[in-house]
């Protein structure tokens, strides 16, 4: 594994500290374990105002993802990583527009939409 | 040529055109990573269909009365400790060490089978409970989100027994190095798509 920058770019995965073989791995694996916990707490527990729960969650989970995306895949801001980086904003762009604009889309056509009842009854 | 430009060449003075194509370890990561991110792109449209239709139970059960969080927490440890393992397999073929290879692929081989096996236990108990995915259209979605990870999980461990077959056979080429090491891609890209599963179906369960 050869150690200088490569000047077209690292892969992704590739962890720039190698020599400190496993330490990222452990890190992450200790980060990674600490929100699932969190994540199962908060799901569970009463001690938080449960409309909030939802917003808890999504900042625990999005959390989690970093911390594997920076720990176990090795993506980074790094000069040599810019492709990487930016391949995946997009694809965190596309997924966050899929996810939400479908989201959007179905509450405002159930909101215009004739509650089922009316509907039966013109079916009359 | 900019400053950028000039701290990343090894030769100081030649400019990024002139120094040829990219090694193809750097080519196939790269790309692998681009099949990635649409296949998660895929995923994001299974999570918003699944969103959309959670609701939509049809008279039948619910969200919140079906699922065992606890049983999901296992399912959830035996992943993320299959990453990890995966992570120090892949250090052993940094340092080509045949046995350590074998011993780590081999936990994280094991570790994905119990977490296909705790899925297919649960799944397996939902329909005897009349809760398949034919039931709504909130379990259809269900089936469809959850059992599409499955199947990519399902996929990674015949492509890591058919990795550690080519290490066996071919030995550590460099060819072989890059297929694995697309597989470690590979897996640790599940596991940051079973983090919104867990969180959205599981922990989001009303």
């Amino acid at each position: 594994m050869d150690m200088q920058v490569q000047p077209q770019g690292q892969a992704p995965g590739v962890d720039p500290g190698e020599q400190h073989g496993a330490r990222s791995y452990l890190i992450g694996l200790m980060y990674a374990v600490a929100l699932t916990l969190a994540s199962f707490w908060a799901a569970t527990t009463p001690l938080v105002y449960a409309p909030a729960v939802p917003v808890l969650l999504a900042v625990l989970a999005i959390a989690q993802m970093g911390v594997h995306v920076s720990f176990f895949l090795h993506i980074s801001s790094a000069p040599d990583q810019a492709n990487n980086f930016l391949s995946l904003a997009f694809g965190v762009f596309v997924s966050a527009f899929v996810v939400f604009g479908s989201m959007m889309i179905m509450a405002n056509l159930n909101h215009n939409m004739m509650p089922m009842d009316e509907l039966t009854k013109m079916q009359r | 040529m900019s400053a950028d430009e000039q701290a990343l060449s090894p030769i100081p003075g030649v400019s990024l055109a002139l120094r040829g194509p990219a090694p193809s370890r750097v080519v196939a990561g790269f790309g692998f990573w681009l099949f990635l991110l649409s296949d998660i792109i895929i995923f994001a449209a299974l999570f918003a269909t699944y969103s959309v239709l959670s609701g939509s139970t049809a008279g039948g059960p619910s969200a919140a009365e079906l699922f065992d969080k606890r049983h999901v927490f296992m399912e959830t440890l035996c992943l993320l400790a299959s990453s990890v393992t995966c992570g120090f397999g892949l250090l052993a073929l940094h340092r080509t060490d045949t046995r350590a290879l074998y011993f780590w692929m081999g936990i994280t081989f094991v570790l994905g089978a119990c977490f296909l096996t705790m899925e297919g236990k649960e799944f397996a108990g939902m329909v005897a409970a009349g809760a398949g995915p034919s039931h709504s259209a909130f379990l259809s979605a269900f089936f469809t989100l959850v059992g599409t990870h499955g199947l990519h999980v399902s996929l990674g461990l015949v492509w890591l027994l058919v990795m550690l077959l080519q290490v066996a056979t071919l030995g550590f080429r460099p060819m072989v190095s890059r297929r694995f090491f697309c597989f470690a891609l590979f897996w640790h890209a599940l596991d940051i798509v079973w983090v919104g599963v867990f969180t959205i179906v599981y922990l989001g369960a009303k």
